[in-house]
């Protein structure tokens, strides 16, 4: 067995890239540094290393040519998932080009309540290394960050830090739902505060503390089951604080209009940076190539992954575009189904041609018409994936030598297929 | 193949041509002396017509986080220009920050042939690479930003040595894969994340008591030991702020002698003249810059319209941000490393403060002597997006044209001008100069920017026409690398690039240091945080160019 050392994950999102895995032939083990994200995905086996059209192993070549047949017959093919790393989505965003398809990442329902509120009204946000340096209040709200990231805190807040003298000083305040284990505990024993109330009711307890931030008056004494007199000790932390930090997860928020509850909180953000402090925003995002796919689609299509090329020029539309509500409505009429991170997220069962361009190991409710499966990024190839705060990259190693063509070779290859002569 | 250009009008600097009559052999993607034998495969009948190296736009902002954050702000923008996918081209959108491939469509079929995006953030600088990485046709190229970095500033005031800081900087630029250093707002981004709203030349960061004075100075003479070509490339203290012109005098006798590059000096050119406590310092920043031969500059010159500012400089986007239309605008800390803050701003001719500036960066044009010493930027998408550039060539060369549009402007901001007094019109030789030889020069690039043999063949060929507009927004015909991909301002070909670097030699035991600073305060390791050569050419279309240190 090898131990290959420093390895970044692609899956968790925080761009963990301390990693120490043995590589035993094909099969990995993380040996240090794991978590309950990363280690199963990290060992997830190698089942299946050939193509199948209906069910029946073909080489690839087949299997590439049976895809570019169906593309071409089809008048509005989508493509899910758009896990996968930098030049995998590349090579989706030609191929998706190409034929006029929907390009939708999985989780762009929940990328939406960012989007929507981004795209409204901007923001102020940090990254991990200024939450590590300089964070001395973490808001979290309506998440729980352990089940997100579980070595978010050890990473981030109980470690050393360049501008303060005692990170275990650090206040962590959930806001929503308490967290699920006791990894926001400082090392010297404080407990997070915990405000917690039922879901639905985080817009008005995020509207209440974002009016206590403003010193606007507020005639209740409780909102969601929380006192309002608790919520204006918070607002009087974060004015008091010199480098606060709210943090989220746009997925968690799984409720109606949730873009409101981040403009909220994103504009709270706004008004203490201008009552002579600091502060600033972290959404916590990223697993399994969701921050990549819409950096890519951002920068070749200019809009966020969740559009389409039907019309022969890219369309944005978050609501329109969502890969469910074409598949529901038969409006798509054949789905690609790209995931080269977890062999455990399949595409949605349909009655329409399938392909699918996935880590191998796949197991489905129903055969796929094409099923291709193909190397994860950062164990069978090298490559690039996005890290939640959107700014650093991390470049992606080659683990072991499992001969599984790359998630970009594949697509390239179809596209090539696609076109006309 | 051998190609020849025959009987065009050349203008061409870098060998001293002057609108002389002169053919030109094209082999192997370079231009060749005339053969004595072979004859041309492919022959192009260019009398009558005007021929130029393919123009290089030295600060533009091509790549990186804040242009994605732009992009995603902005869906209503792209949305009103949209861009069909052709037999050749990928589909995308236009207008203000366009899609990577429109990106290097649209620069080829204006005649440019290379960018440089000059906010490389190091901790950014892979992601510039990959967005620079599907821009076609164009060379590209970034200067990484340094100066409001923690671990240059923790140097500064542990008075490291400047051999300890150029190894640093050395080691920087070779892990960013870059060909020049910037320093924007020098300490500023850095004093934003501890509060400090404001830092003037002298001011000191409250936490490391540095001044951005130490820092330029630092960088500056870093760079000139370094041997990197390309001086220290500066977006000063103090942009937009009424008043800073003395902040830009400043800075110029500050960094005594030094080579230094003042970018987009437009937004730094202010006085507080008038009634409107605005006015215009252009006259004093040209008479500074033609007396001090040791800066460069280029202007950042505004035109009216809807476009988005994206700039590293957290602080001072987060005190423009009262101006942002539509109202709506971003700022971002970064990785101990630098900031951004993406501001959307609608330049308007009936707003007197607009109105001056676009005045103020035409005068400077108008009052710099030296075409070698200032370049042809609107700071895209800053001032204006780059698409502009023909209109604002045709400002420059065209004065009744400039005074019509003079005319039409805030009344009280004509009154502040005296761009209407200014009788100058620049030559064909000159926006040569500005766009070409002169560029390729301030960057170091060897075998840019010139016509004669021995450079690679990136070639523009236009129609002589009076409205210079029409001119320089239609090339006929151009060659990169050799290749034809433009024909009548339309795409015929597409091709892939080079990127252009420097690298450095450094001490190795810089990366003791840094290894235990990235391990206790930084989120990745060192060794993930190096962009190595493959990055860039492993899918096969990238390549990786290195010029020489001098």
């Amino acid at each position: 067995m090898t131990e290959i050392t420093e390895v970044p994950s692609p899956f968790c999102g925080i761009g963990t890239d301390d990693l120490c895995i043995g590589v035993d032939g094909l099969s990995l083990k993380v040996t240090a540094n794991g978590c309950a994200v990363n280690t199963p995905l990290f060992e997830q086996p190698i089942i299946d290393t050939r193509a199948r059209v209906a069910g029946q192993e073909v080489d690839l070549d087949t299997a590439i040519s049976q895809a570019a047949k169906l593309l071409q017959g089809a008048w509005l093919p989508v493509i899910g998932g758009c896990a996968t790393d930098v030049n995998g989505m590349r090579g989706l965003l030609a191929l998706a080009d190409r034929c006029g398809a929907v390009v939708d990442n999985m989780n762009f329902v929940g990328a939406r309540n960012n989007f929507l509120s981004m795209q409204a009204n901007g923001w102020m946000n940090t990254t991990l290394a200024e939450v590590k340096n300089r964070c001395d209040l973490l808001l979290v709200v309506g998440t729980d960050v352990e089940a997100f990231a579980p070595r978010f805190f050890e990473r981030y807040l109980w470690t050393e830090a360049m501008f303060l003298q005692d990170p275990s000083q650090r206040q962590v305040i959930y806001l929503g739902r308490a967290p699920s284990g006791d990894s926001s505990t400082s090392p010297n024993g404080t407990q997070a505060t915990v405000l917690e109330c039922p879901l639905t009711e985080l817009p008005d307890v995020m509207a209440v503390l974002r009016a206590l931030v403003k010193n606007q008056p507020v005639r209740v004494d409780s909102v969601g089951g929380i006192a309002v007199a608790d919520l204006q000790a918070v607002a009087e932390q974060l004015r008091a604080a010199q480098y606060s930090v709210v943090t989220w997860a746009a997925g968690a928020l799984a409720y109606s209009q949730a873009e409101l509850t981040v403009q909220t909180l994103s504009e709270m953000v706004k008004d203490i940076n201008m009552q002579n402090t600091r502060c600033s925003g972290l959404p916590l995002a990223g697993k399994e190539g969701e921050q990549t796919a819409n950096q890519v689609c951002g920068w070749t299509t200019g809009y966020p992954a969740r559009t389409r090329f039907s019309r022969g020029y890219p369309e944005y539309d978050p609501f329109l575009n969502d890969s469910r509500l074409l598949l529901a409505d038969g409006e798509a009429d054949v789905l690609v189904w790209v995931q080269a991170f977890n062999a455990l997220s399949v595409p949605p069962v349909t009655d329409i041609p399938t392909i699918v361009v996935g880590r191998s190991g796949m197991k489905f409710g129903k055969e796929p018409d094409v099923y291709i499966p193909v190397g994860t990024p950062g164990i069978d190839h090298a490559g690039h994936a996005f890290r939640m705060d959107n700014v650093v990259a991390i470049r992606l190693k080659k683990l072991r030598d499992s001969g599984l063509p790359s998630t970009a070779e594949v697509l390239n290859a179809i596209e090539q297929r696609c076109r006309p002569d | 193949m051998l190609i020849k250009l025959t009987g065009g009008t050349v203008y061409d600097p870098a060998s001293g041509v002057a609108g002389q009559q002169q053919d030109i052999f094209i082999q192997d993607g370079r231009i060749i002396n005339a053969p004595t034998e072979a004859a041309p495969e492919k022959e192009y009948n260019l009398n009558g017509k005007v021929v130029m190296s393919g123009a290089i736009d030295m600060h533009t902002h091509i790549g990186g986080g804040k242009g994605n954050i732009a992009r995603t702000l902005l869906p209503e923008d792209h949305r009103s220009d949209p861009v069909a996918r052709t037999a050749l081209c990928r589909s995308g959108c236009g207008h203000a920050m366009p899609s990577t491939f429109v990106t290097g469509y649209r620069y080829a079929e204006m005649g440019y042939t290379a960018g440089f995006e000059p906010a490389l953030l190091p901790i950014n600088a892979r992601q510039a690479h990959m967005e620079m990485g599907d821009i076609p046709i164009l060379d590209k190229g970034g200067y990484v930003m340094l100066g409001s970095d923690d671990y240059l500033l923790r140097m500064l005031t542990a008075k490291k040595d400047q051999q300890a800081i150029n190894d640093y900087v050395a080691w920087t630029i070779n892990s960013a894969k870059a060909i020049g250093v910037k320093v924007v707002n020098p300490g500023g981004i850095n004093a934003f994340k501890f509060n400090q709203r404001k830092l003037d030349l002298d001011e000191q960061n409250c936490h490391y008591g540095v001044t951005p004075r130490d820092i330029l100075r630092t960088l500056a003479t870093a760079v000139k030991q370094l041997g990197v070509s390309h001086p220290l490339h500066v977006h000063g203290c103090n942009l937009g702020v009424p008043g800073n012109v003395q902040t830009t005098l400043d800075t110029i006798q500050g960094i005594g002698g030094l080579p230094m590059h003042l970018t987009h000096i437009q937004f730094h050119s202010y006085g507080t003249e008038g009634d409107f406590k605005f006015s215009s310092g252009a006259a004093q920043i040209a008479e500074a810059v033609n007396n001090n031969k040791n800066i460069t500059i280029d202007v950042g010159q505004i035109l009216f319209g809807q476009t988005v500012t994206a700039s590293g400089d957290s602080m001072r986007q987060h005190a423009n941000h009262k101006h942002a239309n539509p109202n709506k605008w971003v700022t971002m800390d970064i990785e101990c490393d630098a900031g951004c803050g993406v501001v959307p701003f609608r330049y308007r001719d009936q707003n007197f403060v607009n109105a001056l500036q676009w005045a103020i960066g035409l005068e400077t044009f108008l009052l710099v002597d030296d075409p070698w010493r200032i370049f042809l930027t609107t700071d895209h998408p800053n001032g204006a997006p780059f698409t502009s550039y023909p209109h604002l060539i045709r400002l420059l060369m065209d004065k009744s044209f400039r005074n019509d549009m003079l005319a039409t402007i805030h009344p009280e901001a004509q009154k502040m001008t005296t761009l209407g007094s200014i009788e100058r019109e620049y030559s064909l030789q000159e926006i040569a100069i500005m766009t070409r030889a002169g560029a390729a020069k301030l960057i170091g690039l060897k075998d840019r920017g010139g016509l004669g043999a021995g450079n690679w063949a990136d070639i523009t060929v236009y129609t002589d026409n009076p409205n210079r507009e029409q001119m320089f927004e239609k090339p006929d015909y151009v060659f990169k690398d050799g290749e034809l991909v433009v024909v009548d301002g339309k795409i015929v070909a597409t091709k892939w690039g080079t990127t252009h670097t420097v690298k450095p030699d450094f001490d190795p035991s810089v990366e003791k240091g840094l290894k235990d600073y990235f391990d206790r305060y930084l989120t990745m390791k060192m060794d993930n945080f190096k962009i190595s050569d493959d990055e860039i050419t492993e899918d096969g279309r990238g390549s990786v160019t290195v010029h020489p240190t001098v």
